[in-house]
């Protein structure tokens, strides 16, 4: 995976493992538990729209079903949280494959809306299944993840785990990015005829792809429901959906450290501007916007493009006053 | 060039060390104030329900300070927005117990929020108080057959009681094939369940029994589904925007039959012309002209009523509002009698007795964290575009 991506592995590892010192406060501890959770789905979903040019609409329902496994296998049928978090992953995986299978056969934007319908029908089958999931009010009383014999209650050790487990679902995509796979998918979001005449079996990759965006979502989905102790309907709607696809857009498509941070953005700035409020879909549009117009590349794409001018200022002024 | 360089770091320098001491030198500061959170759905679907909650609060607090505090401390009512969403609501939690040390939480608006909230007060042995009217969110787990949390507490009459007065209503006037029409929302579920048990009690039969979502904006094809069963009356059970359009939907596909709605409806801003002649029972303060002024709540609703629409012009005061005002008044008198840490209010809280609120009156118990008796609701009307007791219109 490069030696660069080896460095920045090594520096996230060191940022996780000292910010609890500067950040003691249970409050922000809380917000960079969700940041991390929301995370692990935008790097799945940054692999999927930034590499295989698939945009999903209802990652939100794949984010409900790992949410709902856990919540209802480990609240009511005393399942350990391990067990249920997998459990979720594998329905979220015949999920995954049932909407992915017929739409990812097709050329264009099909996925967009199989999946936007995906997510719709989860949202409102999870406030109308009343017997399964207590319905619209949801349930309180999900226990917390216990891994060898440590309760993960604390929000310091949830914060471990949650941007841990970031870690590690990092490092595995970005091995699998700089493979034979990630080289087939970035080859499909360049042109998909041409790299099928290359022998590349762009039907299959983008189904894999997609599954396994699916299932990152499922964890956080899981990781989520043991975070806040409670589920209901109203975390997996739509607007979640498309707040996942910001992040990876404000953060940067094709670039899965651009998703961590857009995704820490996102959590952490409304949690302390508080700007949004009714307006934060009409918000979230108008960055959506902006973003596309302006900036294809997101923060990172500005952040390199900010560092190569200052460096080529630097270089023609070093040049011109020796 | 370098000279600038230096001089413009030396000023730097300069102007952060006057900064440094110049934060923490202050004269001896007064009595911190008392810190009490609050957390309401001031944006979102229940804006009309968590604005008015907010706005009063916030009066209080003024008046409460401008009266010289509690025992000469001031308080500090610090609001959040949830939006409604439960994530929200846990951050703001968060917030408000770690990061403002409050010594006790009212709010939130919505019964879904309440439900989600109560755990992690009772978790952090911070008193809450909630705004959001279902009774299940005082039990762990929803069962009202266990013991309840010790830290929870409610403001707004119980839904068994709203459906048990609505129901009373329709026997009275001989209606027995009623319609239900529901939001899915935490506050419709539970009061789906609540009418769908109770109307045997009451010779009910439901033919129709229809739900919406939250965002919904169109009922007519729910409504024309259910005028083909003929109901006699037909009862709505939500809290949000919905509600206020179902009359005129009615009106539209001409199906007239009696219209209830739930305690939700106790905001004036929902009452359009289509609206006449609707039914739901609601607490006084909405009708404070037509109740006796012998009636024990009469003085705190006339006197909360006035300030209110003096503070807000535009508004007229709503049953929310009134949430608001029994909430943060709860906790301020349980300081009063017991202090201002956490345990003693929570101690407080439960020895509340005979408090005159807009709800009703209090009496709490260990048993009994919401304290209203079933006289609490009355049966409010719509007439001549504004809510009438039921009682004084006929």
């Amino acid at each position: 995976m490069g030696k660069n991506n080896y460095i920045k592995c090594a520096l996230f590892l060191i940022i996780i493992g000292f910010l609890p010192v500067f950040v003691s406060n249970q409050y922000y501890l809380s917000v960079l538990v969700f940041a991390g959770i929301y995370a692990i789905v935008a790097i799945g979903l940054s692999m999927l729209m930034g590499y295989a040019g698939q945009i999903s609409l209802g990652h939100a329902g794949f984010f409900a079903i790992g949410g709902y496994t856990s919540a209802i296998l480990t609240k009511f049928h005393n399942f350990h949280p391990l067990q249920a978090m997998i459990i979720g992953i594998v329905f979220t995986v015949f999920a995954a494959l049932l909407v992915g299978l017929p739409s990812l056969r097709l050329r264009g934007h099909y996925l967009a809306m199989a999946t936007l319908g995906f997510g719709e029908i989860i949202y409102v089958t999870s406030g109308a299944a009343t017997g399964l999931t207590e319905g619209p009010s949801g349930f309180s009383g999900v226990p917390s993840i216990a891994l060898a014999g440590f309760t993960i209650k604390s929000e310091l050790s949830k914060f471990y785990l949650v941007w841990l487990v970031a870690l590690i679902i990092m490092i595995l995509s970005l091995n699998i990015i700089h493979s034979r796979i990630g080289r087939a998918l970035r080859s499909i979001h360049g042109d998909e005829i041409a790299s099928n005449a290359m022998g590349v079996n762009v039907a299959k990759y983008k189904i894999q792809v997609f599954v396994y965006s699916a299932a990152l979502a499922s964890i956080a989905g899981s990781l989520y429901v043991h975070h806040m102790r409670f589920v209901s309907p109203t975390g997996f709607n739509l607007n979640k959906s498309i707040l996942f696809l910001i992040m990876i857009m404000s953060g940067g498509m094709g670039s899965l450290w651009g998703a961590v941070i857009g995704a820490a953005i996102f959590t952490l700035l409304p949690e302390f501007l508080g700007v949004f409020n009714d307006y934060d879909i009409l918000m979230y549009g108008a960055i959506l916007l902006g973003m596309m117009m302006f900036l294809p590349h997101g923060l990172t794409g500005l952040t390199t493009k900010i560092i190569q001018l200052v460096l080529s200022k630097w270089k023609t002024r070093t040049q011109n006053n020796p | 060039m370098k000279v600038h360089k230096l001089l413009f770091a030396g000023i730097i320098t300069i102007l952060v060390l006057c900064l440094v001491p110049g934060c923490s030198k202050k004269t001896e500061a007064p009595k911190p104030p008392i810190k009490i959170g609050a957390i309401f759905s001031v944006t979102g679907p229940a804006a009309k329900l968590g604005g008015p909650e907010k706005n009063t609060v916030l009066m209080i607090q003024d008046q409460i300070n401008a009266a010289g505090g509690i025992n000469g401390q001031m308080i500090e009512v610090i609001v959040e927005d949830d939006q409604g969403v439960e994530e929200n609501t846990i951050n703001a939690l968060q917030k408000l117990i770690h990061r403002d040390n409050v010594v006790a939480i009212i709010g939130p608006t919505r019964s879904g929020n309440g439900i989600a909230a109560a755990p992690i007060c009772e978790e952090a042995k911070v008193p809450l108080v909630s705004c959001a009217a279902t009774l299940v969110q005082l039990y762990p787990g929803k069962d009202i057959s266990k013991s309840m949390y010790r830290y929870v507490f409610k403001t707004p009459q119980n839904d068994s009681h709203c459906a048990r007065t609505i129901y009373a209503d329709c026997q009275k006037k001989g209606f027995t094939k009623v319609a239900l029409i529901t939001g899915t929302t935490a506050f419709g579920a539970a009061g789906r369940v609540e009418l769908q048990t109770r109307a045997s009690d009451f010779g009910i039969t439901i033919v129709a029994d229809e739900t919406y979502p939250a965002d919904a904006t169109d009922l007519t094809p729910i409504l024309t589904k259910i005028k083909s069963q003929n109901p006699q009356a037909l009862i709505n059970w939500s809290i949000v925007a919905a509600q206020g359009l179902i009359a005129g939907q009615m009106k539209q596909i001409d199906l007239n039959c009696q219209l209830y709605q739930s305690h939700g409806f106790g905001n004036p801003a929902y009452i359009t012309e289509a609206a006449e002649g609707v039914l739901f029972p609601a607490g006084r303060l909405l009708v404070v002209d037509d109740i006796d002024s012998s009636n024990k709540q009469y003085s705190v609703l006339k006197k909360f009523k006035n300030d209110y629409e003096t503070k807000f012009p535009d508004e007229e005061v709503s049953t929310f509002a009134g949430h608001g005002y029994d909430a943060l008044w709860l906790v301020v008198n349980a300081i009063k009698a017991n202090g201002a840490d956490r345990e003693s209010i929570r101690t407080g809280l439960e020895a509340t007795k005979n408090f005159v609120g807009t709800a009703g009156v209090f009496n709490m118990s260990p048993t009994d964290h919401c304290g209203l008796a079933d006289d609490a609701f009355a049966m409010v009307t719509v007439k001549g575009g504004s809510f009438r007791l039921v009682d004084a219109v006929q």
